[in-house]
C-alpha cells in the first residue's frame, strides 16, 4: 500500500542548531504513527514540515501524494492539524470557532456532535480565555477534526489534560482511528505512545534513534524483566545462576530480586519449585517503552 | 471571500468585546472634540488667520474623524495584530487554510465600520452642542473618508506584520499617536506652530489625512497633493504587508 506521508532524508537548520539532521520514515494509512523524543529532538519542527507550515532545507516530503510546499492549499483540506502553542482569539466562543473552521472545510462533520464527543457541549458560548487549559486542547483537537480530515497530526495533545481526560482523549483517538484516518501523535508522554501507536520513530537531536512498533522496541531495547520475590532466607538459590534468562540476582534477608530475559518468570518458577522452594509475593516489572526511552535518550537529556 | 466576510464580522464582534479598545477609539476624539471646542469656541478668528478661516470647531471636526483612523491605524490595529502573532493565532488560523491576509483584509474591514461610525458620533456630538454645517460636499467628503480610512488600516496591517511583539507595537504606537495627535492637525492650528513643528507635521500621515478630509467637507476643494500623499501610503503599505506576511 502507498504510504500516507513519506519523508526522505528531511533537513532543517535554525542559524548555527541543527533541529532536523536528515531523516526519513513513512506512515502507512490507517496507522497511528507516534513521533517521540525528549524536548528540542525536532518533533515539532518535522511535524511542521509534514504540514506545510515550514519549510525543510533539503529532502523530500508527500503527504497523500502532495507537495506540502508546491501543493499547500490542497493539502490543508485534508488534513487536521492541532499545533503546540497556538490559540485563538481570546474573545472568541467555542461555537464562533468550531463555526469559522467548519465553514472552511468541504465536507465538514457536524459540529454540535464532535463539541458533545469532546465534552465541550455547555462550553459552547465560553470565550477562549475562559477555557482551563484542558478545555483548550480539546477544542484544538476537536477544530482538527471539523473537517473530516484523512490525516490529522495532534502535537502534545494531552499536555495539560488531568488523568482522567487523558484516557477519554486516548479513547477519542482509537475511535478516530477506526474511521479509517491515519493519526500522527507528537508526544513524550510513554504510556501515551504505548497504548495508542502502531508504531513510533523516536528522534534524539534531530536524528531517528530507532523505529518499530513499541513491542519490538522494547525487546530490542530494554528486554530485561525485574522479578520481585519473597523466599526463606536460608534457601539455597545458586541453581538461578545457571539458568542463561537470568542476569542478575541480589538477595536482601527474605526479599529477592533479579533481573533476566523472557521467559525468565516460568524458568525460575519451574527451577525453584522443583528444589521445593516456595516463592511468594511476585512481583514482575515489565519493561515499558519508557525504559526504552530512557536508554536511547541518555546523555541528551535537557 | 465567504471567509473574509465571515472573518470581519466575528472580528467586530471580538472587538465589541474587548471595550477598552472600543471606548478608547470612541471616547477620545469626544474628549478631545468638547474641551478644545470649550476652549476655543465656536467663533472664528477675526482676522481668518487661524483654522484655515473656519470656526475652530468647525475646522476640529473633520480633523477629529481623521484622528480615530489614525488612533487604530498606529495604535489598536498594529497591537491586535502583532498579540495574533505573537500568541499563535496566526498559525493557527493559517494551519485552517485562513491566510494572514484574509485576517488583514478582515481588519481593513472592520477599521473602515469602526471610523464610519465615530465619525458619525463625532459629528452629531458636535451638532448637538455647537453651531456646525453638514459637509459642503458630501460624496467627496465619504470619498475622502474612505479613502483615508483605507490608508490607515493598511498602514496598520503593514506596522503590525512588522512588529516582533504585541509590547513594541504598543510603545511605538503611543508615540506616533501622541506626535500625530500633536502635529498633525488635530491639535494646535498650523497657523501657531513654528516652522520646525510644521516640517515635522508635513511628514505625517495625519496631517495630509486631515487636509483630504477637510477639502471636501469645509468646501475648500480636493487637497491633490495630500490626497497623493494618502494614496501613496495606501500602495506603498499595502504592499509592504503583502511582501511582509507572505514571508511569515
Amino acid at each position: 500500500m502507498e504510504p500516507v506521508i513519506s519523508v526522505e532524508h528531511v533537513r532543517r537548520r535554525y542559524g548555527p542548531v541543527e533541529a532536523v539532521a536528515d531523516i526519513s520514515f513513512e506512515v502507512a494509512p490507517g496507522e497511528i504513527f507516534g513521533l517521540l523524543g525528549p524536548n528540542g529532538a525536532g518533533k515539532t519542527t518535522t511535524v511542521e514540515i509534514v504540514q506545510g507550515l515550514r519549510r525543510a532545507d533539503g529532502g523530500r516530503v508527500s503527504v497523500l501524494g502532495l507537495n506540502p510546499v508546491t501543493e499547500v492549499g490542497a493539502l490543508r483540506r485534508r488534513i487536521g492539524s492541532q499545533l503546540q502553542e497556538s490559540a485563538l482569539p481570546a474573545r472568541m466562543r467555542v461555537g464562533e470557532a468550531i463555526g469559522l473552521f467548519g465553514s472552511l472545510a468541504e465536507h465538514r462533520i457536524d459540529g454540535d456532535r464532535l463539541l458533545e464527543r469532546w465534552g465541550l457541549s455547555e462550553k459552547r458560548r465560553s470565550a477562549f480565555a475562559d477555557l482551563s487549559g484542558g478545555q483548550r486542547q480539546r477544542l484544538f483537537v476537536a477544530l482538527a477534526l471539523i473537517s473530516d480530515p484523512e490525516v490529522v497530526f495532534l502535537d502534545e495533545m494531552t499536555t495539560g489534560l488531568d488523568p482522567a481526560a487523558r484516557r477519554v482523549a486516548w479513547d477519542l483517538i482509537k475511535e478516530i482511528r477506526a474511521q479509517g484516518t491515519t493519526v500522527v501523535l507528537v508526544t513524550h508522554f510513554m504510556d501515551e505512545a504505548e497504548r495508542l501507536c502502531d508504531r513510533v520513530a523516536v528522534m534524539v537531536g534531530g536524528r531517528i534513534v530507532a523505529e518499530g512498533t513499541p513491542r519490538a522496541l522494547v525487546a530490542r531495547y530494554a528486554p530485561e524483566v525485574r522479578m520481585v520475590f519473597t523466599a526463606d532466607p536460608s534457601a539455597d538459590l545458586s541453581a538461578l545462576d545457571r539458568l542463561e534468562t537470568v542476569l542478575q540476582v541480589q538477595r536482601w534477608g527474605d526479599r529477592v530480586e533479579l533481573e533476566g530475559v523472557d521467559p525468565v518468570l516460568a524458568e525460575v518458577s519451574a527451577t525453584l519449585m522443583e528444589r521445593g522452594i516456595a516463592l511468594r509475593d511476585i512481583r514482575v516489572e515489565q519493561p515499558t517503552l519508557e525504559d526504552v526511552f530512557l536508554k536511547l535518550t541518555k546523555g541528551s537529556a535537557v | 471571500m465567504r471567509v473574509l466576510a465571515r472573518m470581519a464580522w466575528l472580528e467586530l464582534k471580538l472587538l465589541v468585546r474587548e471595550p477598552i479598545t472600543v471606548v478608547f477609539v470612541l471616547a477620545m476624539p469626544l474628549v478631545m472634540l468638547f474641551v478644545l471646542g470649550e476652549v476655543f469656541g465656536s467663533t472664528p478668528e477675526p482676522e481668518g488667520n487661524v483654522w484655515r478661516g473656519q470656526s475652530p470647531i468647525q475646522f476640529y471636526v473633520p480633523a477629529y474623524v481623521g484622528l480615530v483612523m489614525c488612533a487604530i491605524g498606529v495604535l489598536t490595529l498594529p497591537v491586535h495584530l502583532s498579540a495574533y502573532r505573537e500568541r499563535g493565532v496566526l498559525r493557527r488560523l493559517r494551519a485552517s487554510s485562513i491566510p494572514a491576509w484574509t485576517l488583514a483584509g478582515a481588519q481593513v474591514l472592520v477599521t473602515v465600520v469602526i471610523a464610519a461610525v465615530s465619525g458619525v458620533i463625532v459629528y452629531v456630538a458636535a451638532s448637538a452642542r455647537y453651531d456646525i454645517s453638514a459637509p459642503a460636499s458630501l460624496g467627496g467628503t465619504l470619498l475622502g473618508f474612505t479613502l483615508s480610512a483605507l490608508s490607515f488600516a493598511s498602514l496598520g496591517v503593514l506596522l503590525g506584520s512588522l512588529f516582533p511583539s504585541a509590547r513594541a507595537a504598543q510603545g511605538v504606537g503611543i508615540l506616533l499617536f501622541f506626535v500625530m495627535l500633536l502635529l498633525g492637525g488635530a491639535g494646535p492650528p498650523r497657523e501657531v506652530m513654528t516652522a520646525a513643528m510644521r516640517s515635522i507635521g508635513d511628514a505625517l500621515p495625519l496631517t495630509h489625512v486631515v487636509d483630504v478630509l477637510q477639502g471636501p467637507w469645509l468646501g475648500l476643494g480636493w487637497d491633490v497633493a495630500s490626497t497623493a500623499v494618502v494614496a501613496a501610503i495606501l500602495v506603498v503599505s499595502s504592499i509592504g504587508a503583502v511582501l511582509l506576511l507572505r514571508r511569515r
